[in-house]
Parts: C-alpha cells; structure tokens; sequence
C-alpha cells in the first residue's frame, strides 16, 4: 500500500511536468500571442512595449520563462497577464463552486443512474424497459450546453420558476438559496451521465443475474430482496463505483466547464474558459496543471477503492 | 422401511424459448426415502439438472411451465409460494452446485457466505454462528478452518471450493441434499476425495442424496438406486446391482460400455455412443434413442412406458426381456452400440 502511494506520487511529478510544459509550449506557438503587446493596450510606444517584456521576463529565453513561472505557481504568486489579479486567489474563490456542481450532479448521477437501472433490469424486455431505453438514448445525446441553455431560457428567464443562472454562496443567501440556485446546474450536467449509468447499470445487473453464485444465494432461502441487495447489487455496483470515481475527476478537472459558463456560476471552469478566450496564459497553466492533479489523486484513490471492493484485486507494487 | 420423504410424480418442465418449446424435462417419477441415496445419470441435455433445480423452484421463470407433482413430506413444491419454498430451501433441501469455481460469490468471506443460510433458518447469536461456521468446514476436511473461514473464495483450490459448498449445504442439517453433477469440474483424485467425503457425511448425518452426474462410475459406490435418463425422460430405473448386472435399456449398456475401466482389456478406443443426443425442441415421435439405438424396430415409435418387463425393474424399451439380454452380449466390450452408421452424425 505504502509502496503503491509512493509510486503514484512519482507518476503524479512526472504527469504534472509533462502537463505544464505542453501547455506551456502550446502559449509559445500560438500565433499573435504576444502577451507584452496585447498588456500595453491601445496604441502602444515601442519602448512602452520593451518596459513590460522586461518586467515580465518576456525577454527571458523559454527555459528560464518556464522555471520562472513555475516557481509562481508553486509560491502561489502567479498573476493574470490581462488585469494582473493572483490566480491562486481567484481559483480559491472558484473551488467551492465547482465542487458543489460536482459533487451534488455526481451524487444525482449515480443515485438515479442505479435506481433507473435497476429498474430497467428487473423489468427487463418489458414496455417500461424499453422506454427508459429511448429515454436514456435521448439523454446522452443532448449537448449539456443546449440543455442548460433551453433550462435558464424556459425555467428560467420565461417561466420564472428558477433563477436565470449564478451562483449564491451559503454564506450571503441561506442554504436554501445555494441549493435553489444550483437545481438547474445539477440536472443539466447529470442528464447526459443519468443516461449512461442506468445503461451500464442495467446491463452489469442482467450479467450478473444469472452467474452461478446468485443461483446458490437462491438456494440458500434468503429473501428475494437480500439475493438483489447483497448478492446481485453488490457485485454488479462494483465497476459502477469506480467509473463513478474516474467520471467525477474529469468533471471536476474540466468537465463543468460548459455548465458553469451556461449558469454563469463563476467557477474554476469559468474562469478557466474565460482565461483561455483572453490568451491568459498563467491561468490556464494553473488551472490546467491542478486538474491534471486532481485527476492522479482521484485515480489513486478509485484504484484503492476498487481494491477494497473487490478482494481478488491487488494492488500492483 | 424409512419414511418416503420425496415424491415426484410425472414432472413435466417445458420452457419456452425464441425457437420453440424445449420439453425438457418429459413424464419423470422419482421417490426417495430418508438417508437414501438416489443417482440421476444421464448426459447433458437429458434433464436431469432441470429436474433437480425444479424441486427448489430454481428454475422459475415466466417462461417456463411445470406439470405434475412433487411431494416433499407434505408440501406440493412445483406449486409452493416463493415463501413457502424459501423455508425449505438451505433448511431442508439442500444444493451442491456443478461449478464450485463460479458458485461461490467472489466478493465475500467464506465464513460469511455460509453463516449467510444459518441465519436465514436459525435465530442464532453471532458467535454460535462462527462457532457452527468452524465446526462445519472441520467437519468437510478444511484445514485451519477457524482462519480459513474469513478467506475468499478466489483463496482456495477447486477441490477446496467443493469441500465449503458441501458445508455450506449441510450448515441447517438438511433432509436431502442435491448433489448436481458436484465432481465434474473437478481433478480425478479429488472427485475420489469429495464422493468420499459426501459418504461419510451421509453415513454419520443420514442425509439423503439426490446426485446428479453424468458418470455412472462416480455413482457405483456411493448410490443405492439409479435412474438413468435421456432426452428428457427416465428409461431404466433400479437398484445399483440390477443396473449394473443386469441393465434392460440399450441406452445404458452404452452409458455402462463407455466408462473407463482398468480391469478391462485395453480396446484401440473408449466405445462411445454414436450420434447426437435428441433435440429437445422437436423431439422424435416414441422412443427418444431410437435414433442412436442399433436396436430399432417397428415398435420404437411408439412411446414406452416406464414398467417391469420382467427383469423386476422398469425400463423403457419395447424388447423382451430375453431379447434384451441376448443382444447385450452380442458383441464383445460389452455393447455393441458403436457399430451403427447414424446419418449425420
């Protein structure tokens, strides 16, 4: 365990270095991208110009540009080239966001991606069965973006029964007023996952009905209910649980992007799509070296789980 | 004479699938008694499996049809509610499983899989649970059973497997066990092994046995009577000795002409039956071996009962007695099955 933690971390520098050195690179190839250019606003003097390379390190060659950045990164001391803010600062101010979209869209994802595939199982073949199938078709193949967008516009701006996006912290408006805002964000980001959970979820179950060790569970006069829960549902959750591990990684690492500029939640991911639009590159960095961050932790962590859910499972060390 | 505990009285199971209506299982009558033992051997397909799980209701599905019935001292079974089946089931009438690899769930304790059917009968406390867990898993020949029992099943040996299934179905001391098929996945020393294992335990708790194989060798020592069957129905039933000794349908001087043997002198080939065995689906009209029988007369296609035809046995071949037992010496290596052309085969 301890060797396998420690090999993880190593791959976790190795990943990181990559990471930032390609997007690093890719700020450097991009054409009109010079930054000094686009900071000295309209109409700039040469000399205007030459002042800010130099005080930015713009003139640096690329390998002292790149340490130098990184040691502001890890100092916390980056700041924005387009209105020079800390952007540890304002990733700090974005996170708690982006996990409550997260975390309460993975929690609905899963809960009714299981409860509809179960559902389908039990039911399976029947005129029930079938529906949630076209249901679930219909699901993944609506763009998160046009679905929040039909949301706010319908819910929200004309019906009025939602608010028309943003974001309230707990804080300032109450519980209830967090939680009211984020309905819409949570069901337009879980739809597409809904579908595809309750899928796989369906079909885990039928394989998993029929194998020879819930035949023995039967025969051992246990309840119907006690052969699905312990037996059947257990077994068959267990692959669910750690995709469910990777899926919120990657939503959390990026995928709320889209859902966040919709709702205009002033997330990380926001942020993140904003910077970009702006050719902001320490932003980007940021954001894009923590995601790559979180993604390893999360697949440590769901490679560990796994281990604990299924004992034939050993971690490689 | 013990007390009769089981009747089946002409099951009929069909299921119906995309293709058709398999009658798999097609008129069976079986007894038991208490502390008997009863072989079904037949090959795959012939539905003796089928038959065994039905008395559990295993087998339930909307797509399958039961007829006849199946007496458990009292209790109708094929009719029984979910309920009425899940107090006897583990408590009363128990089941070993063919593949002992696949029959235990991967993602739980030894230990807990069997305390599982215990406390699903008994109100017990936790640790006389652990204290029968132990004691049942000495008791099948596991070594170290007090640590063994908080394994899992991907820790242990086929053989080993074989050996907790079998605790597990004696875990509530049931009335009868039923043994499907429960050395076939496994080595020949350790089929030897559990077969000698499953006859002790039978002599110390009187257990009745219903064991299901496909290998008459397996069933010589162990059973007292035998019912072979094919294509879905009984064709010979009787004591182990008249089975052996004297046996009246073709099809079983085939299952008996086809075990290996090491007092037999070595032939160039292990005698086979030719052909397939009979689709289930569209079964041919009388006698369900005619097709592979070197035998065949006019009268085979009419069904045969299942009756005493004078060997003081029931069988179910239209041959006399005296026929029977001339041609089952016709051909040295026993029977002589192996000889005829079947079209397709």
């Amino acid at each position: 365990m301890a060797r396998f933690i420690v090999r993880r971390l190593i791959g976790m520098v190795l990943v990181l270095f990559a990471v930032s050195v390609l997007t690093f690179l890719i700020f450097q190839v991009i054409p009109n991208s010079d930054p000094a250019v686009r900071m000295a606003g309209k109409l700039p003097t040469p000399s205007q110009v030459e002042q800010i390379r130099k005080t930015w390190h713009f003139d640096d060659n690329i390998f002292v540009q790149y340490v130098y950045t990184m040691k502001q990164i890890f100092s916390g001391d980056l700041v924005s080239y387009s209105d020079q803010s800390n952007v540890t600062h304002q990733i700090w101010i974005g996170l708690p966001r982006t996990f409550a979209l997260g975390i309460g869209a993975a929690i609905i994802w899963m809960a009714l991606g299981i409860a509809l595939g179960l559902f389908s199982a039990v039911r399976a073949g029947k005129l029930s069965d079938r529906f949630l199938t076209v249901l679930a078709l219909i699901g993944v193949s609506m763009p998160v973006f046009w679905v929040g967008a039909l949301m706010t516009y319908y819910l929200g701006y004309k019906a009025g029964i939602f608010p028309n996006g943003g974001y309230v912290e707990v804080g300032e408006g109450g519980l209830w007023q967090w939680f009211y805002h984020l309905i819409l964000p949570w069901t337009a980001l879980a739809i597409l996952f809904i579908g595809v959970y309750s899928r796989i979820v369906r079909s885990n179950i039928l394989d998993t009905i029929n194998d020879d060790y819930v035949r023995t569970a039967r025969s051992k006069g246990i309840s119907e209910r006690r052969v699905m829960r312990r037996h059947v549902l257990r077994n068959s959750l267990i692959p669910v649980v750690t995709l469910w591990g990777l899926d919120f990684g990657l939503v959390i690492a990026g995928g709320a992007v889209l859902t966040e500029s919709v709702f205009n939640l002033q997330g990380v991911g926001q942020y993140y799509a904003e910077a970009i639009g702006r050719l902001d590159v320490p932003p980007v960095l940021e954001v894009t070296m923590l995601g790559a961050f979180f993604i390893v932790v999360v697949n440590t962590l769901v490679d560990i789980l796994y281990a604990v859910l299924d004992p034939r499972i050993r971690l490689a060390t | 004479m013990s007390e009769r505990i089981l009747e089946i009285d002409h099951l009929q199971v069909d299921f119906r699938t995309d293709e058709g209506v398999v009658h798999a299982v097609d008129d069976v009558s079986l007894t038991l008694d208490a502390g008997e033992v009863l072989a079904v051997v037949g090959e795959s397909g012939s539905g003796k499996s089928v038959t065994a799980m039905s008395l559990l209701g295993l087998n339930r599905s909307p797509n399958a049809v039961f007829r006849g019935t199946a007496h458990y001292k009292g209790t109708e079974l094929l009719s029984a509610s979910e309920s009425t089946l899940r107090k006897i089931r583990g408590a009363e009438m128990a089941m070993i499983f063919q593949d002992p690899m696949t029959s235990l769930n991967p993602v739980q304790r030894i230990g807990d899989q069997i305390a599982e059917q215990i406390l699903a009968h008994e109100h017990l406390s936790k640790a006389e649970v652990h204290d029968r867990v132990v004691s049942l898993m000495e008791r099948v020949g596991i070594p170290r059973a007090a640590e063994r029992s908080r394994s899992y099943p991907h820790e242990f040996s086929g053989g080993m497997r074989q050996r907790v299934m079998i605790a597990l179905a004696l875990s509530c001391d049931p009335s009868v066990l039923i043994a499907d098929e429960p050395t076939t996945a496994l080595d020949v020393t350790i089929q030897a092994q559990i077969l000698e294992r499953m006859k002790e335990l039978k002599d110390q708790l009187g257990t009745a046995i219903i064991l299901v194989t496909h290998d008459l060798g397996v069933v010589a020592d162990i059973a007292d009577r035998i019912a072979v069957m094919y294509g879905g129905r009984i064709v010979e039933e009787g004591t182990v000795d008249e089975i052996f000794y004297d046996p009246q349908h073709p099809y079983t001087w085939g299952l008996l002409g086809s075990i290996t043997r090491v007092d037999r002198t070595r032939a160039e080939k292990l005698p086979s039956i030719a052909g397939l065995p009979p689709s289930l689906l569209d079964p041919p009209k009388g006698c369900h071996f005619r097709a592979r029988c070197p035998h065949e007369f006019p009268k085979c296609v009419e069904v045969p009962a299942l009756e005493d035809r004078g060997a003081g046995h029931p069988d179910r071949c239209w041959l006399t007695v005296e026929e029977k037992r001339a041609k089952r010496e016709l051909t040295p290596g026993e029977i002589g099955l192996a000889t005829k052309e079947v079209v397709g085969a």
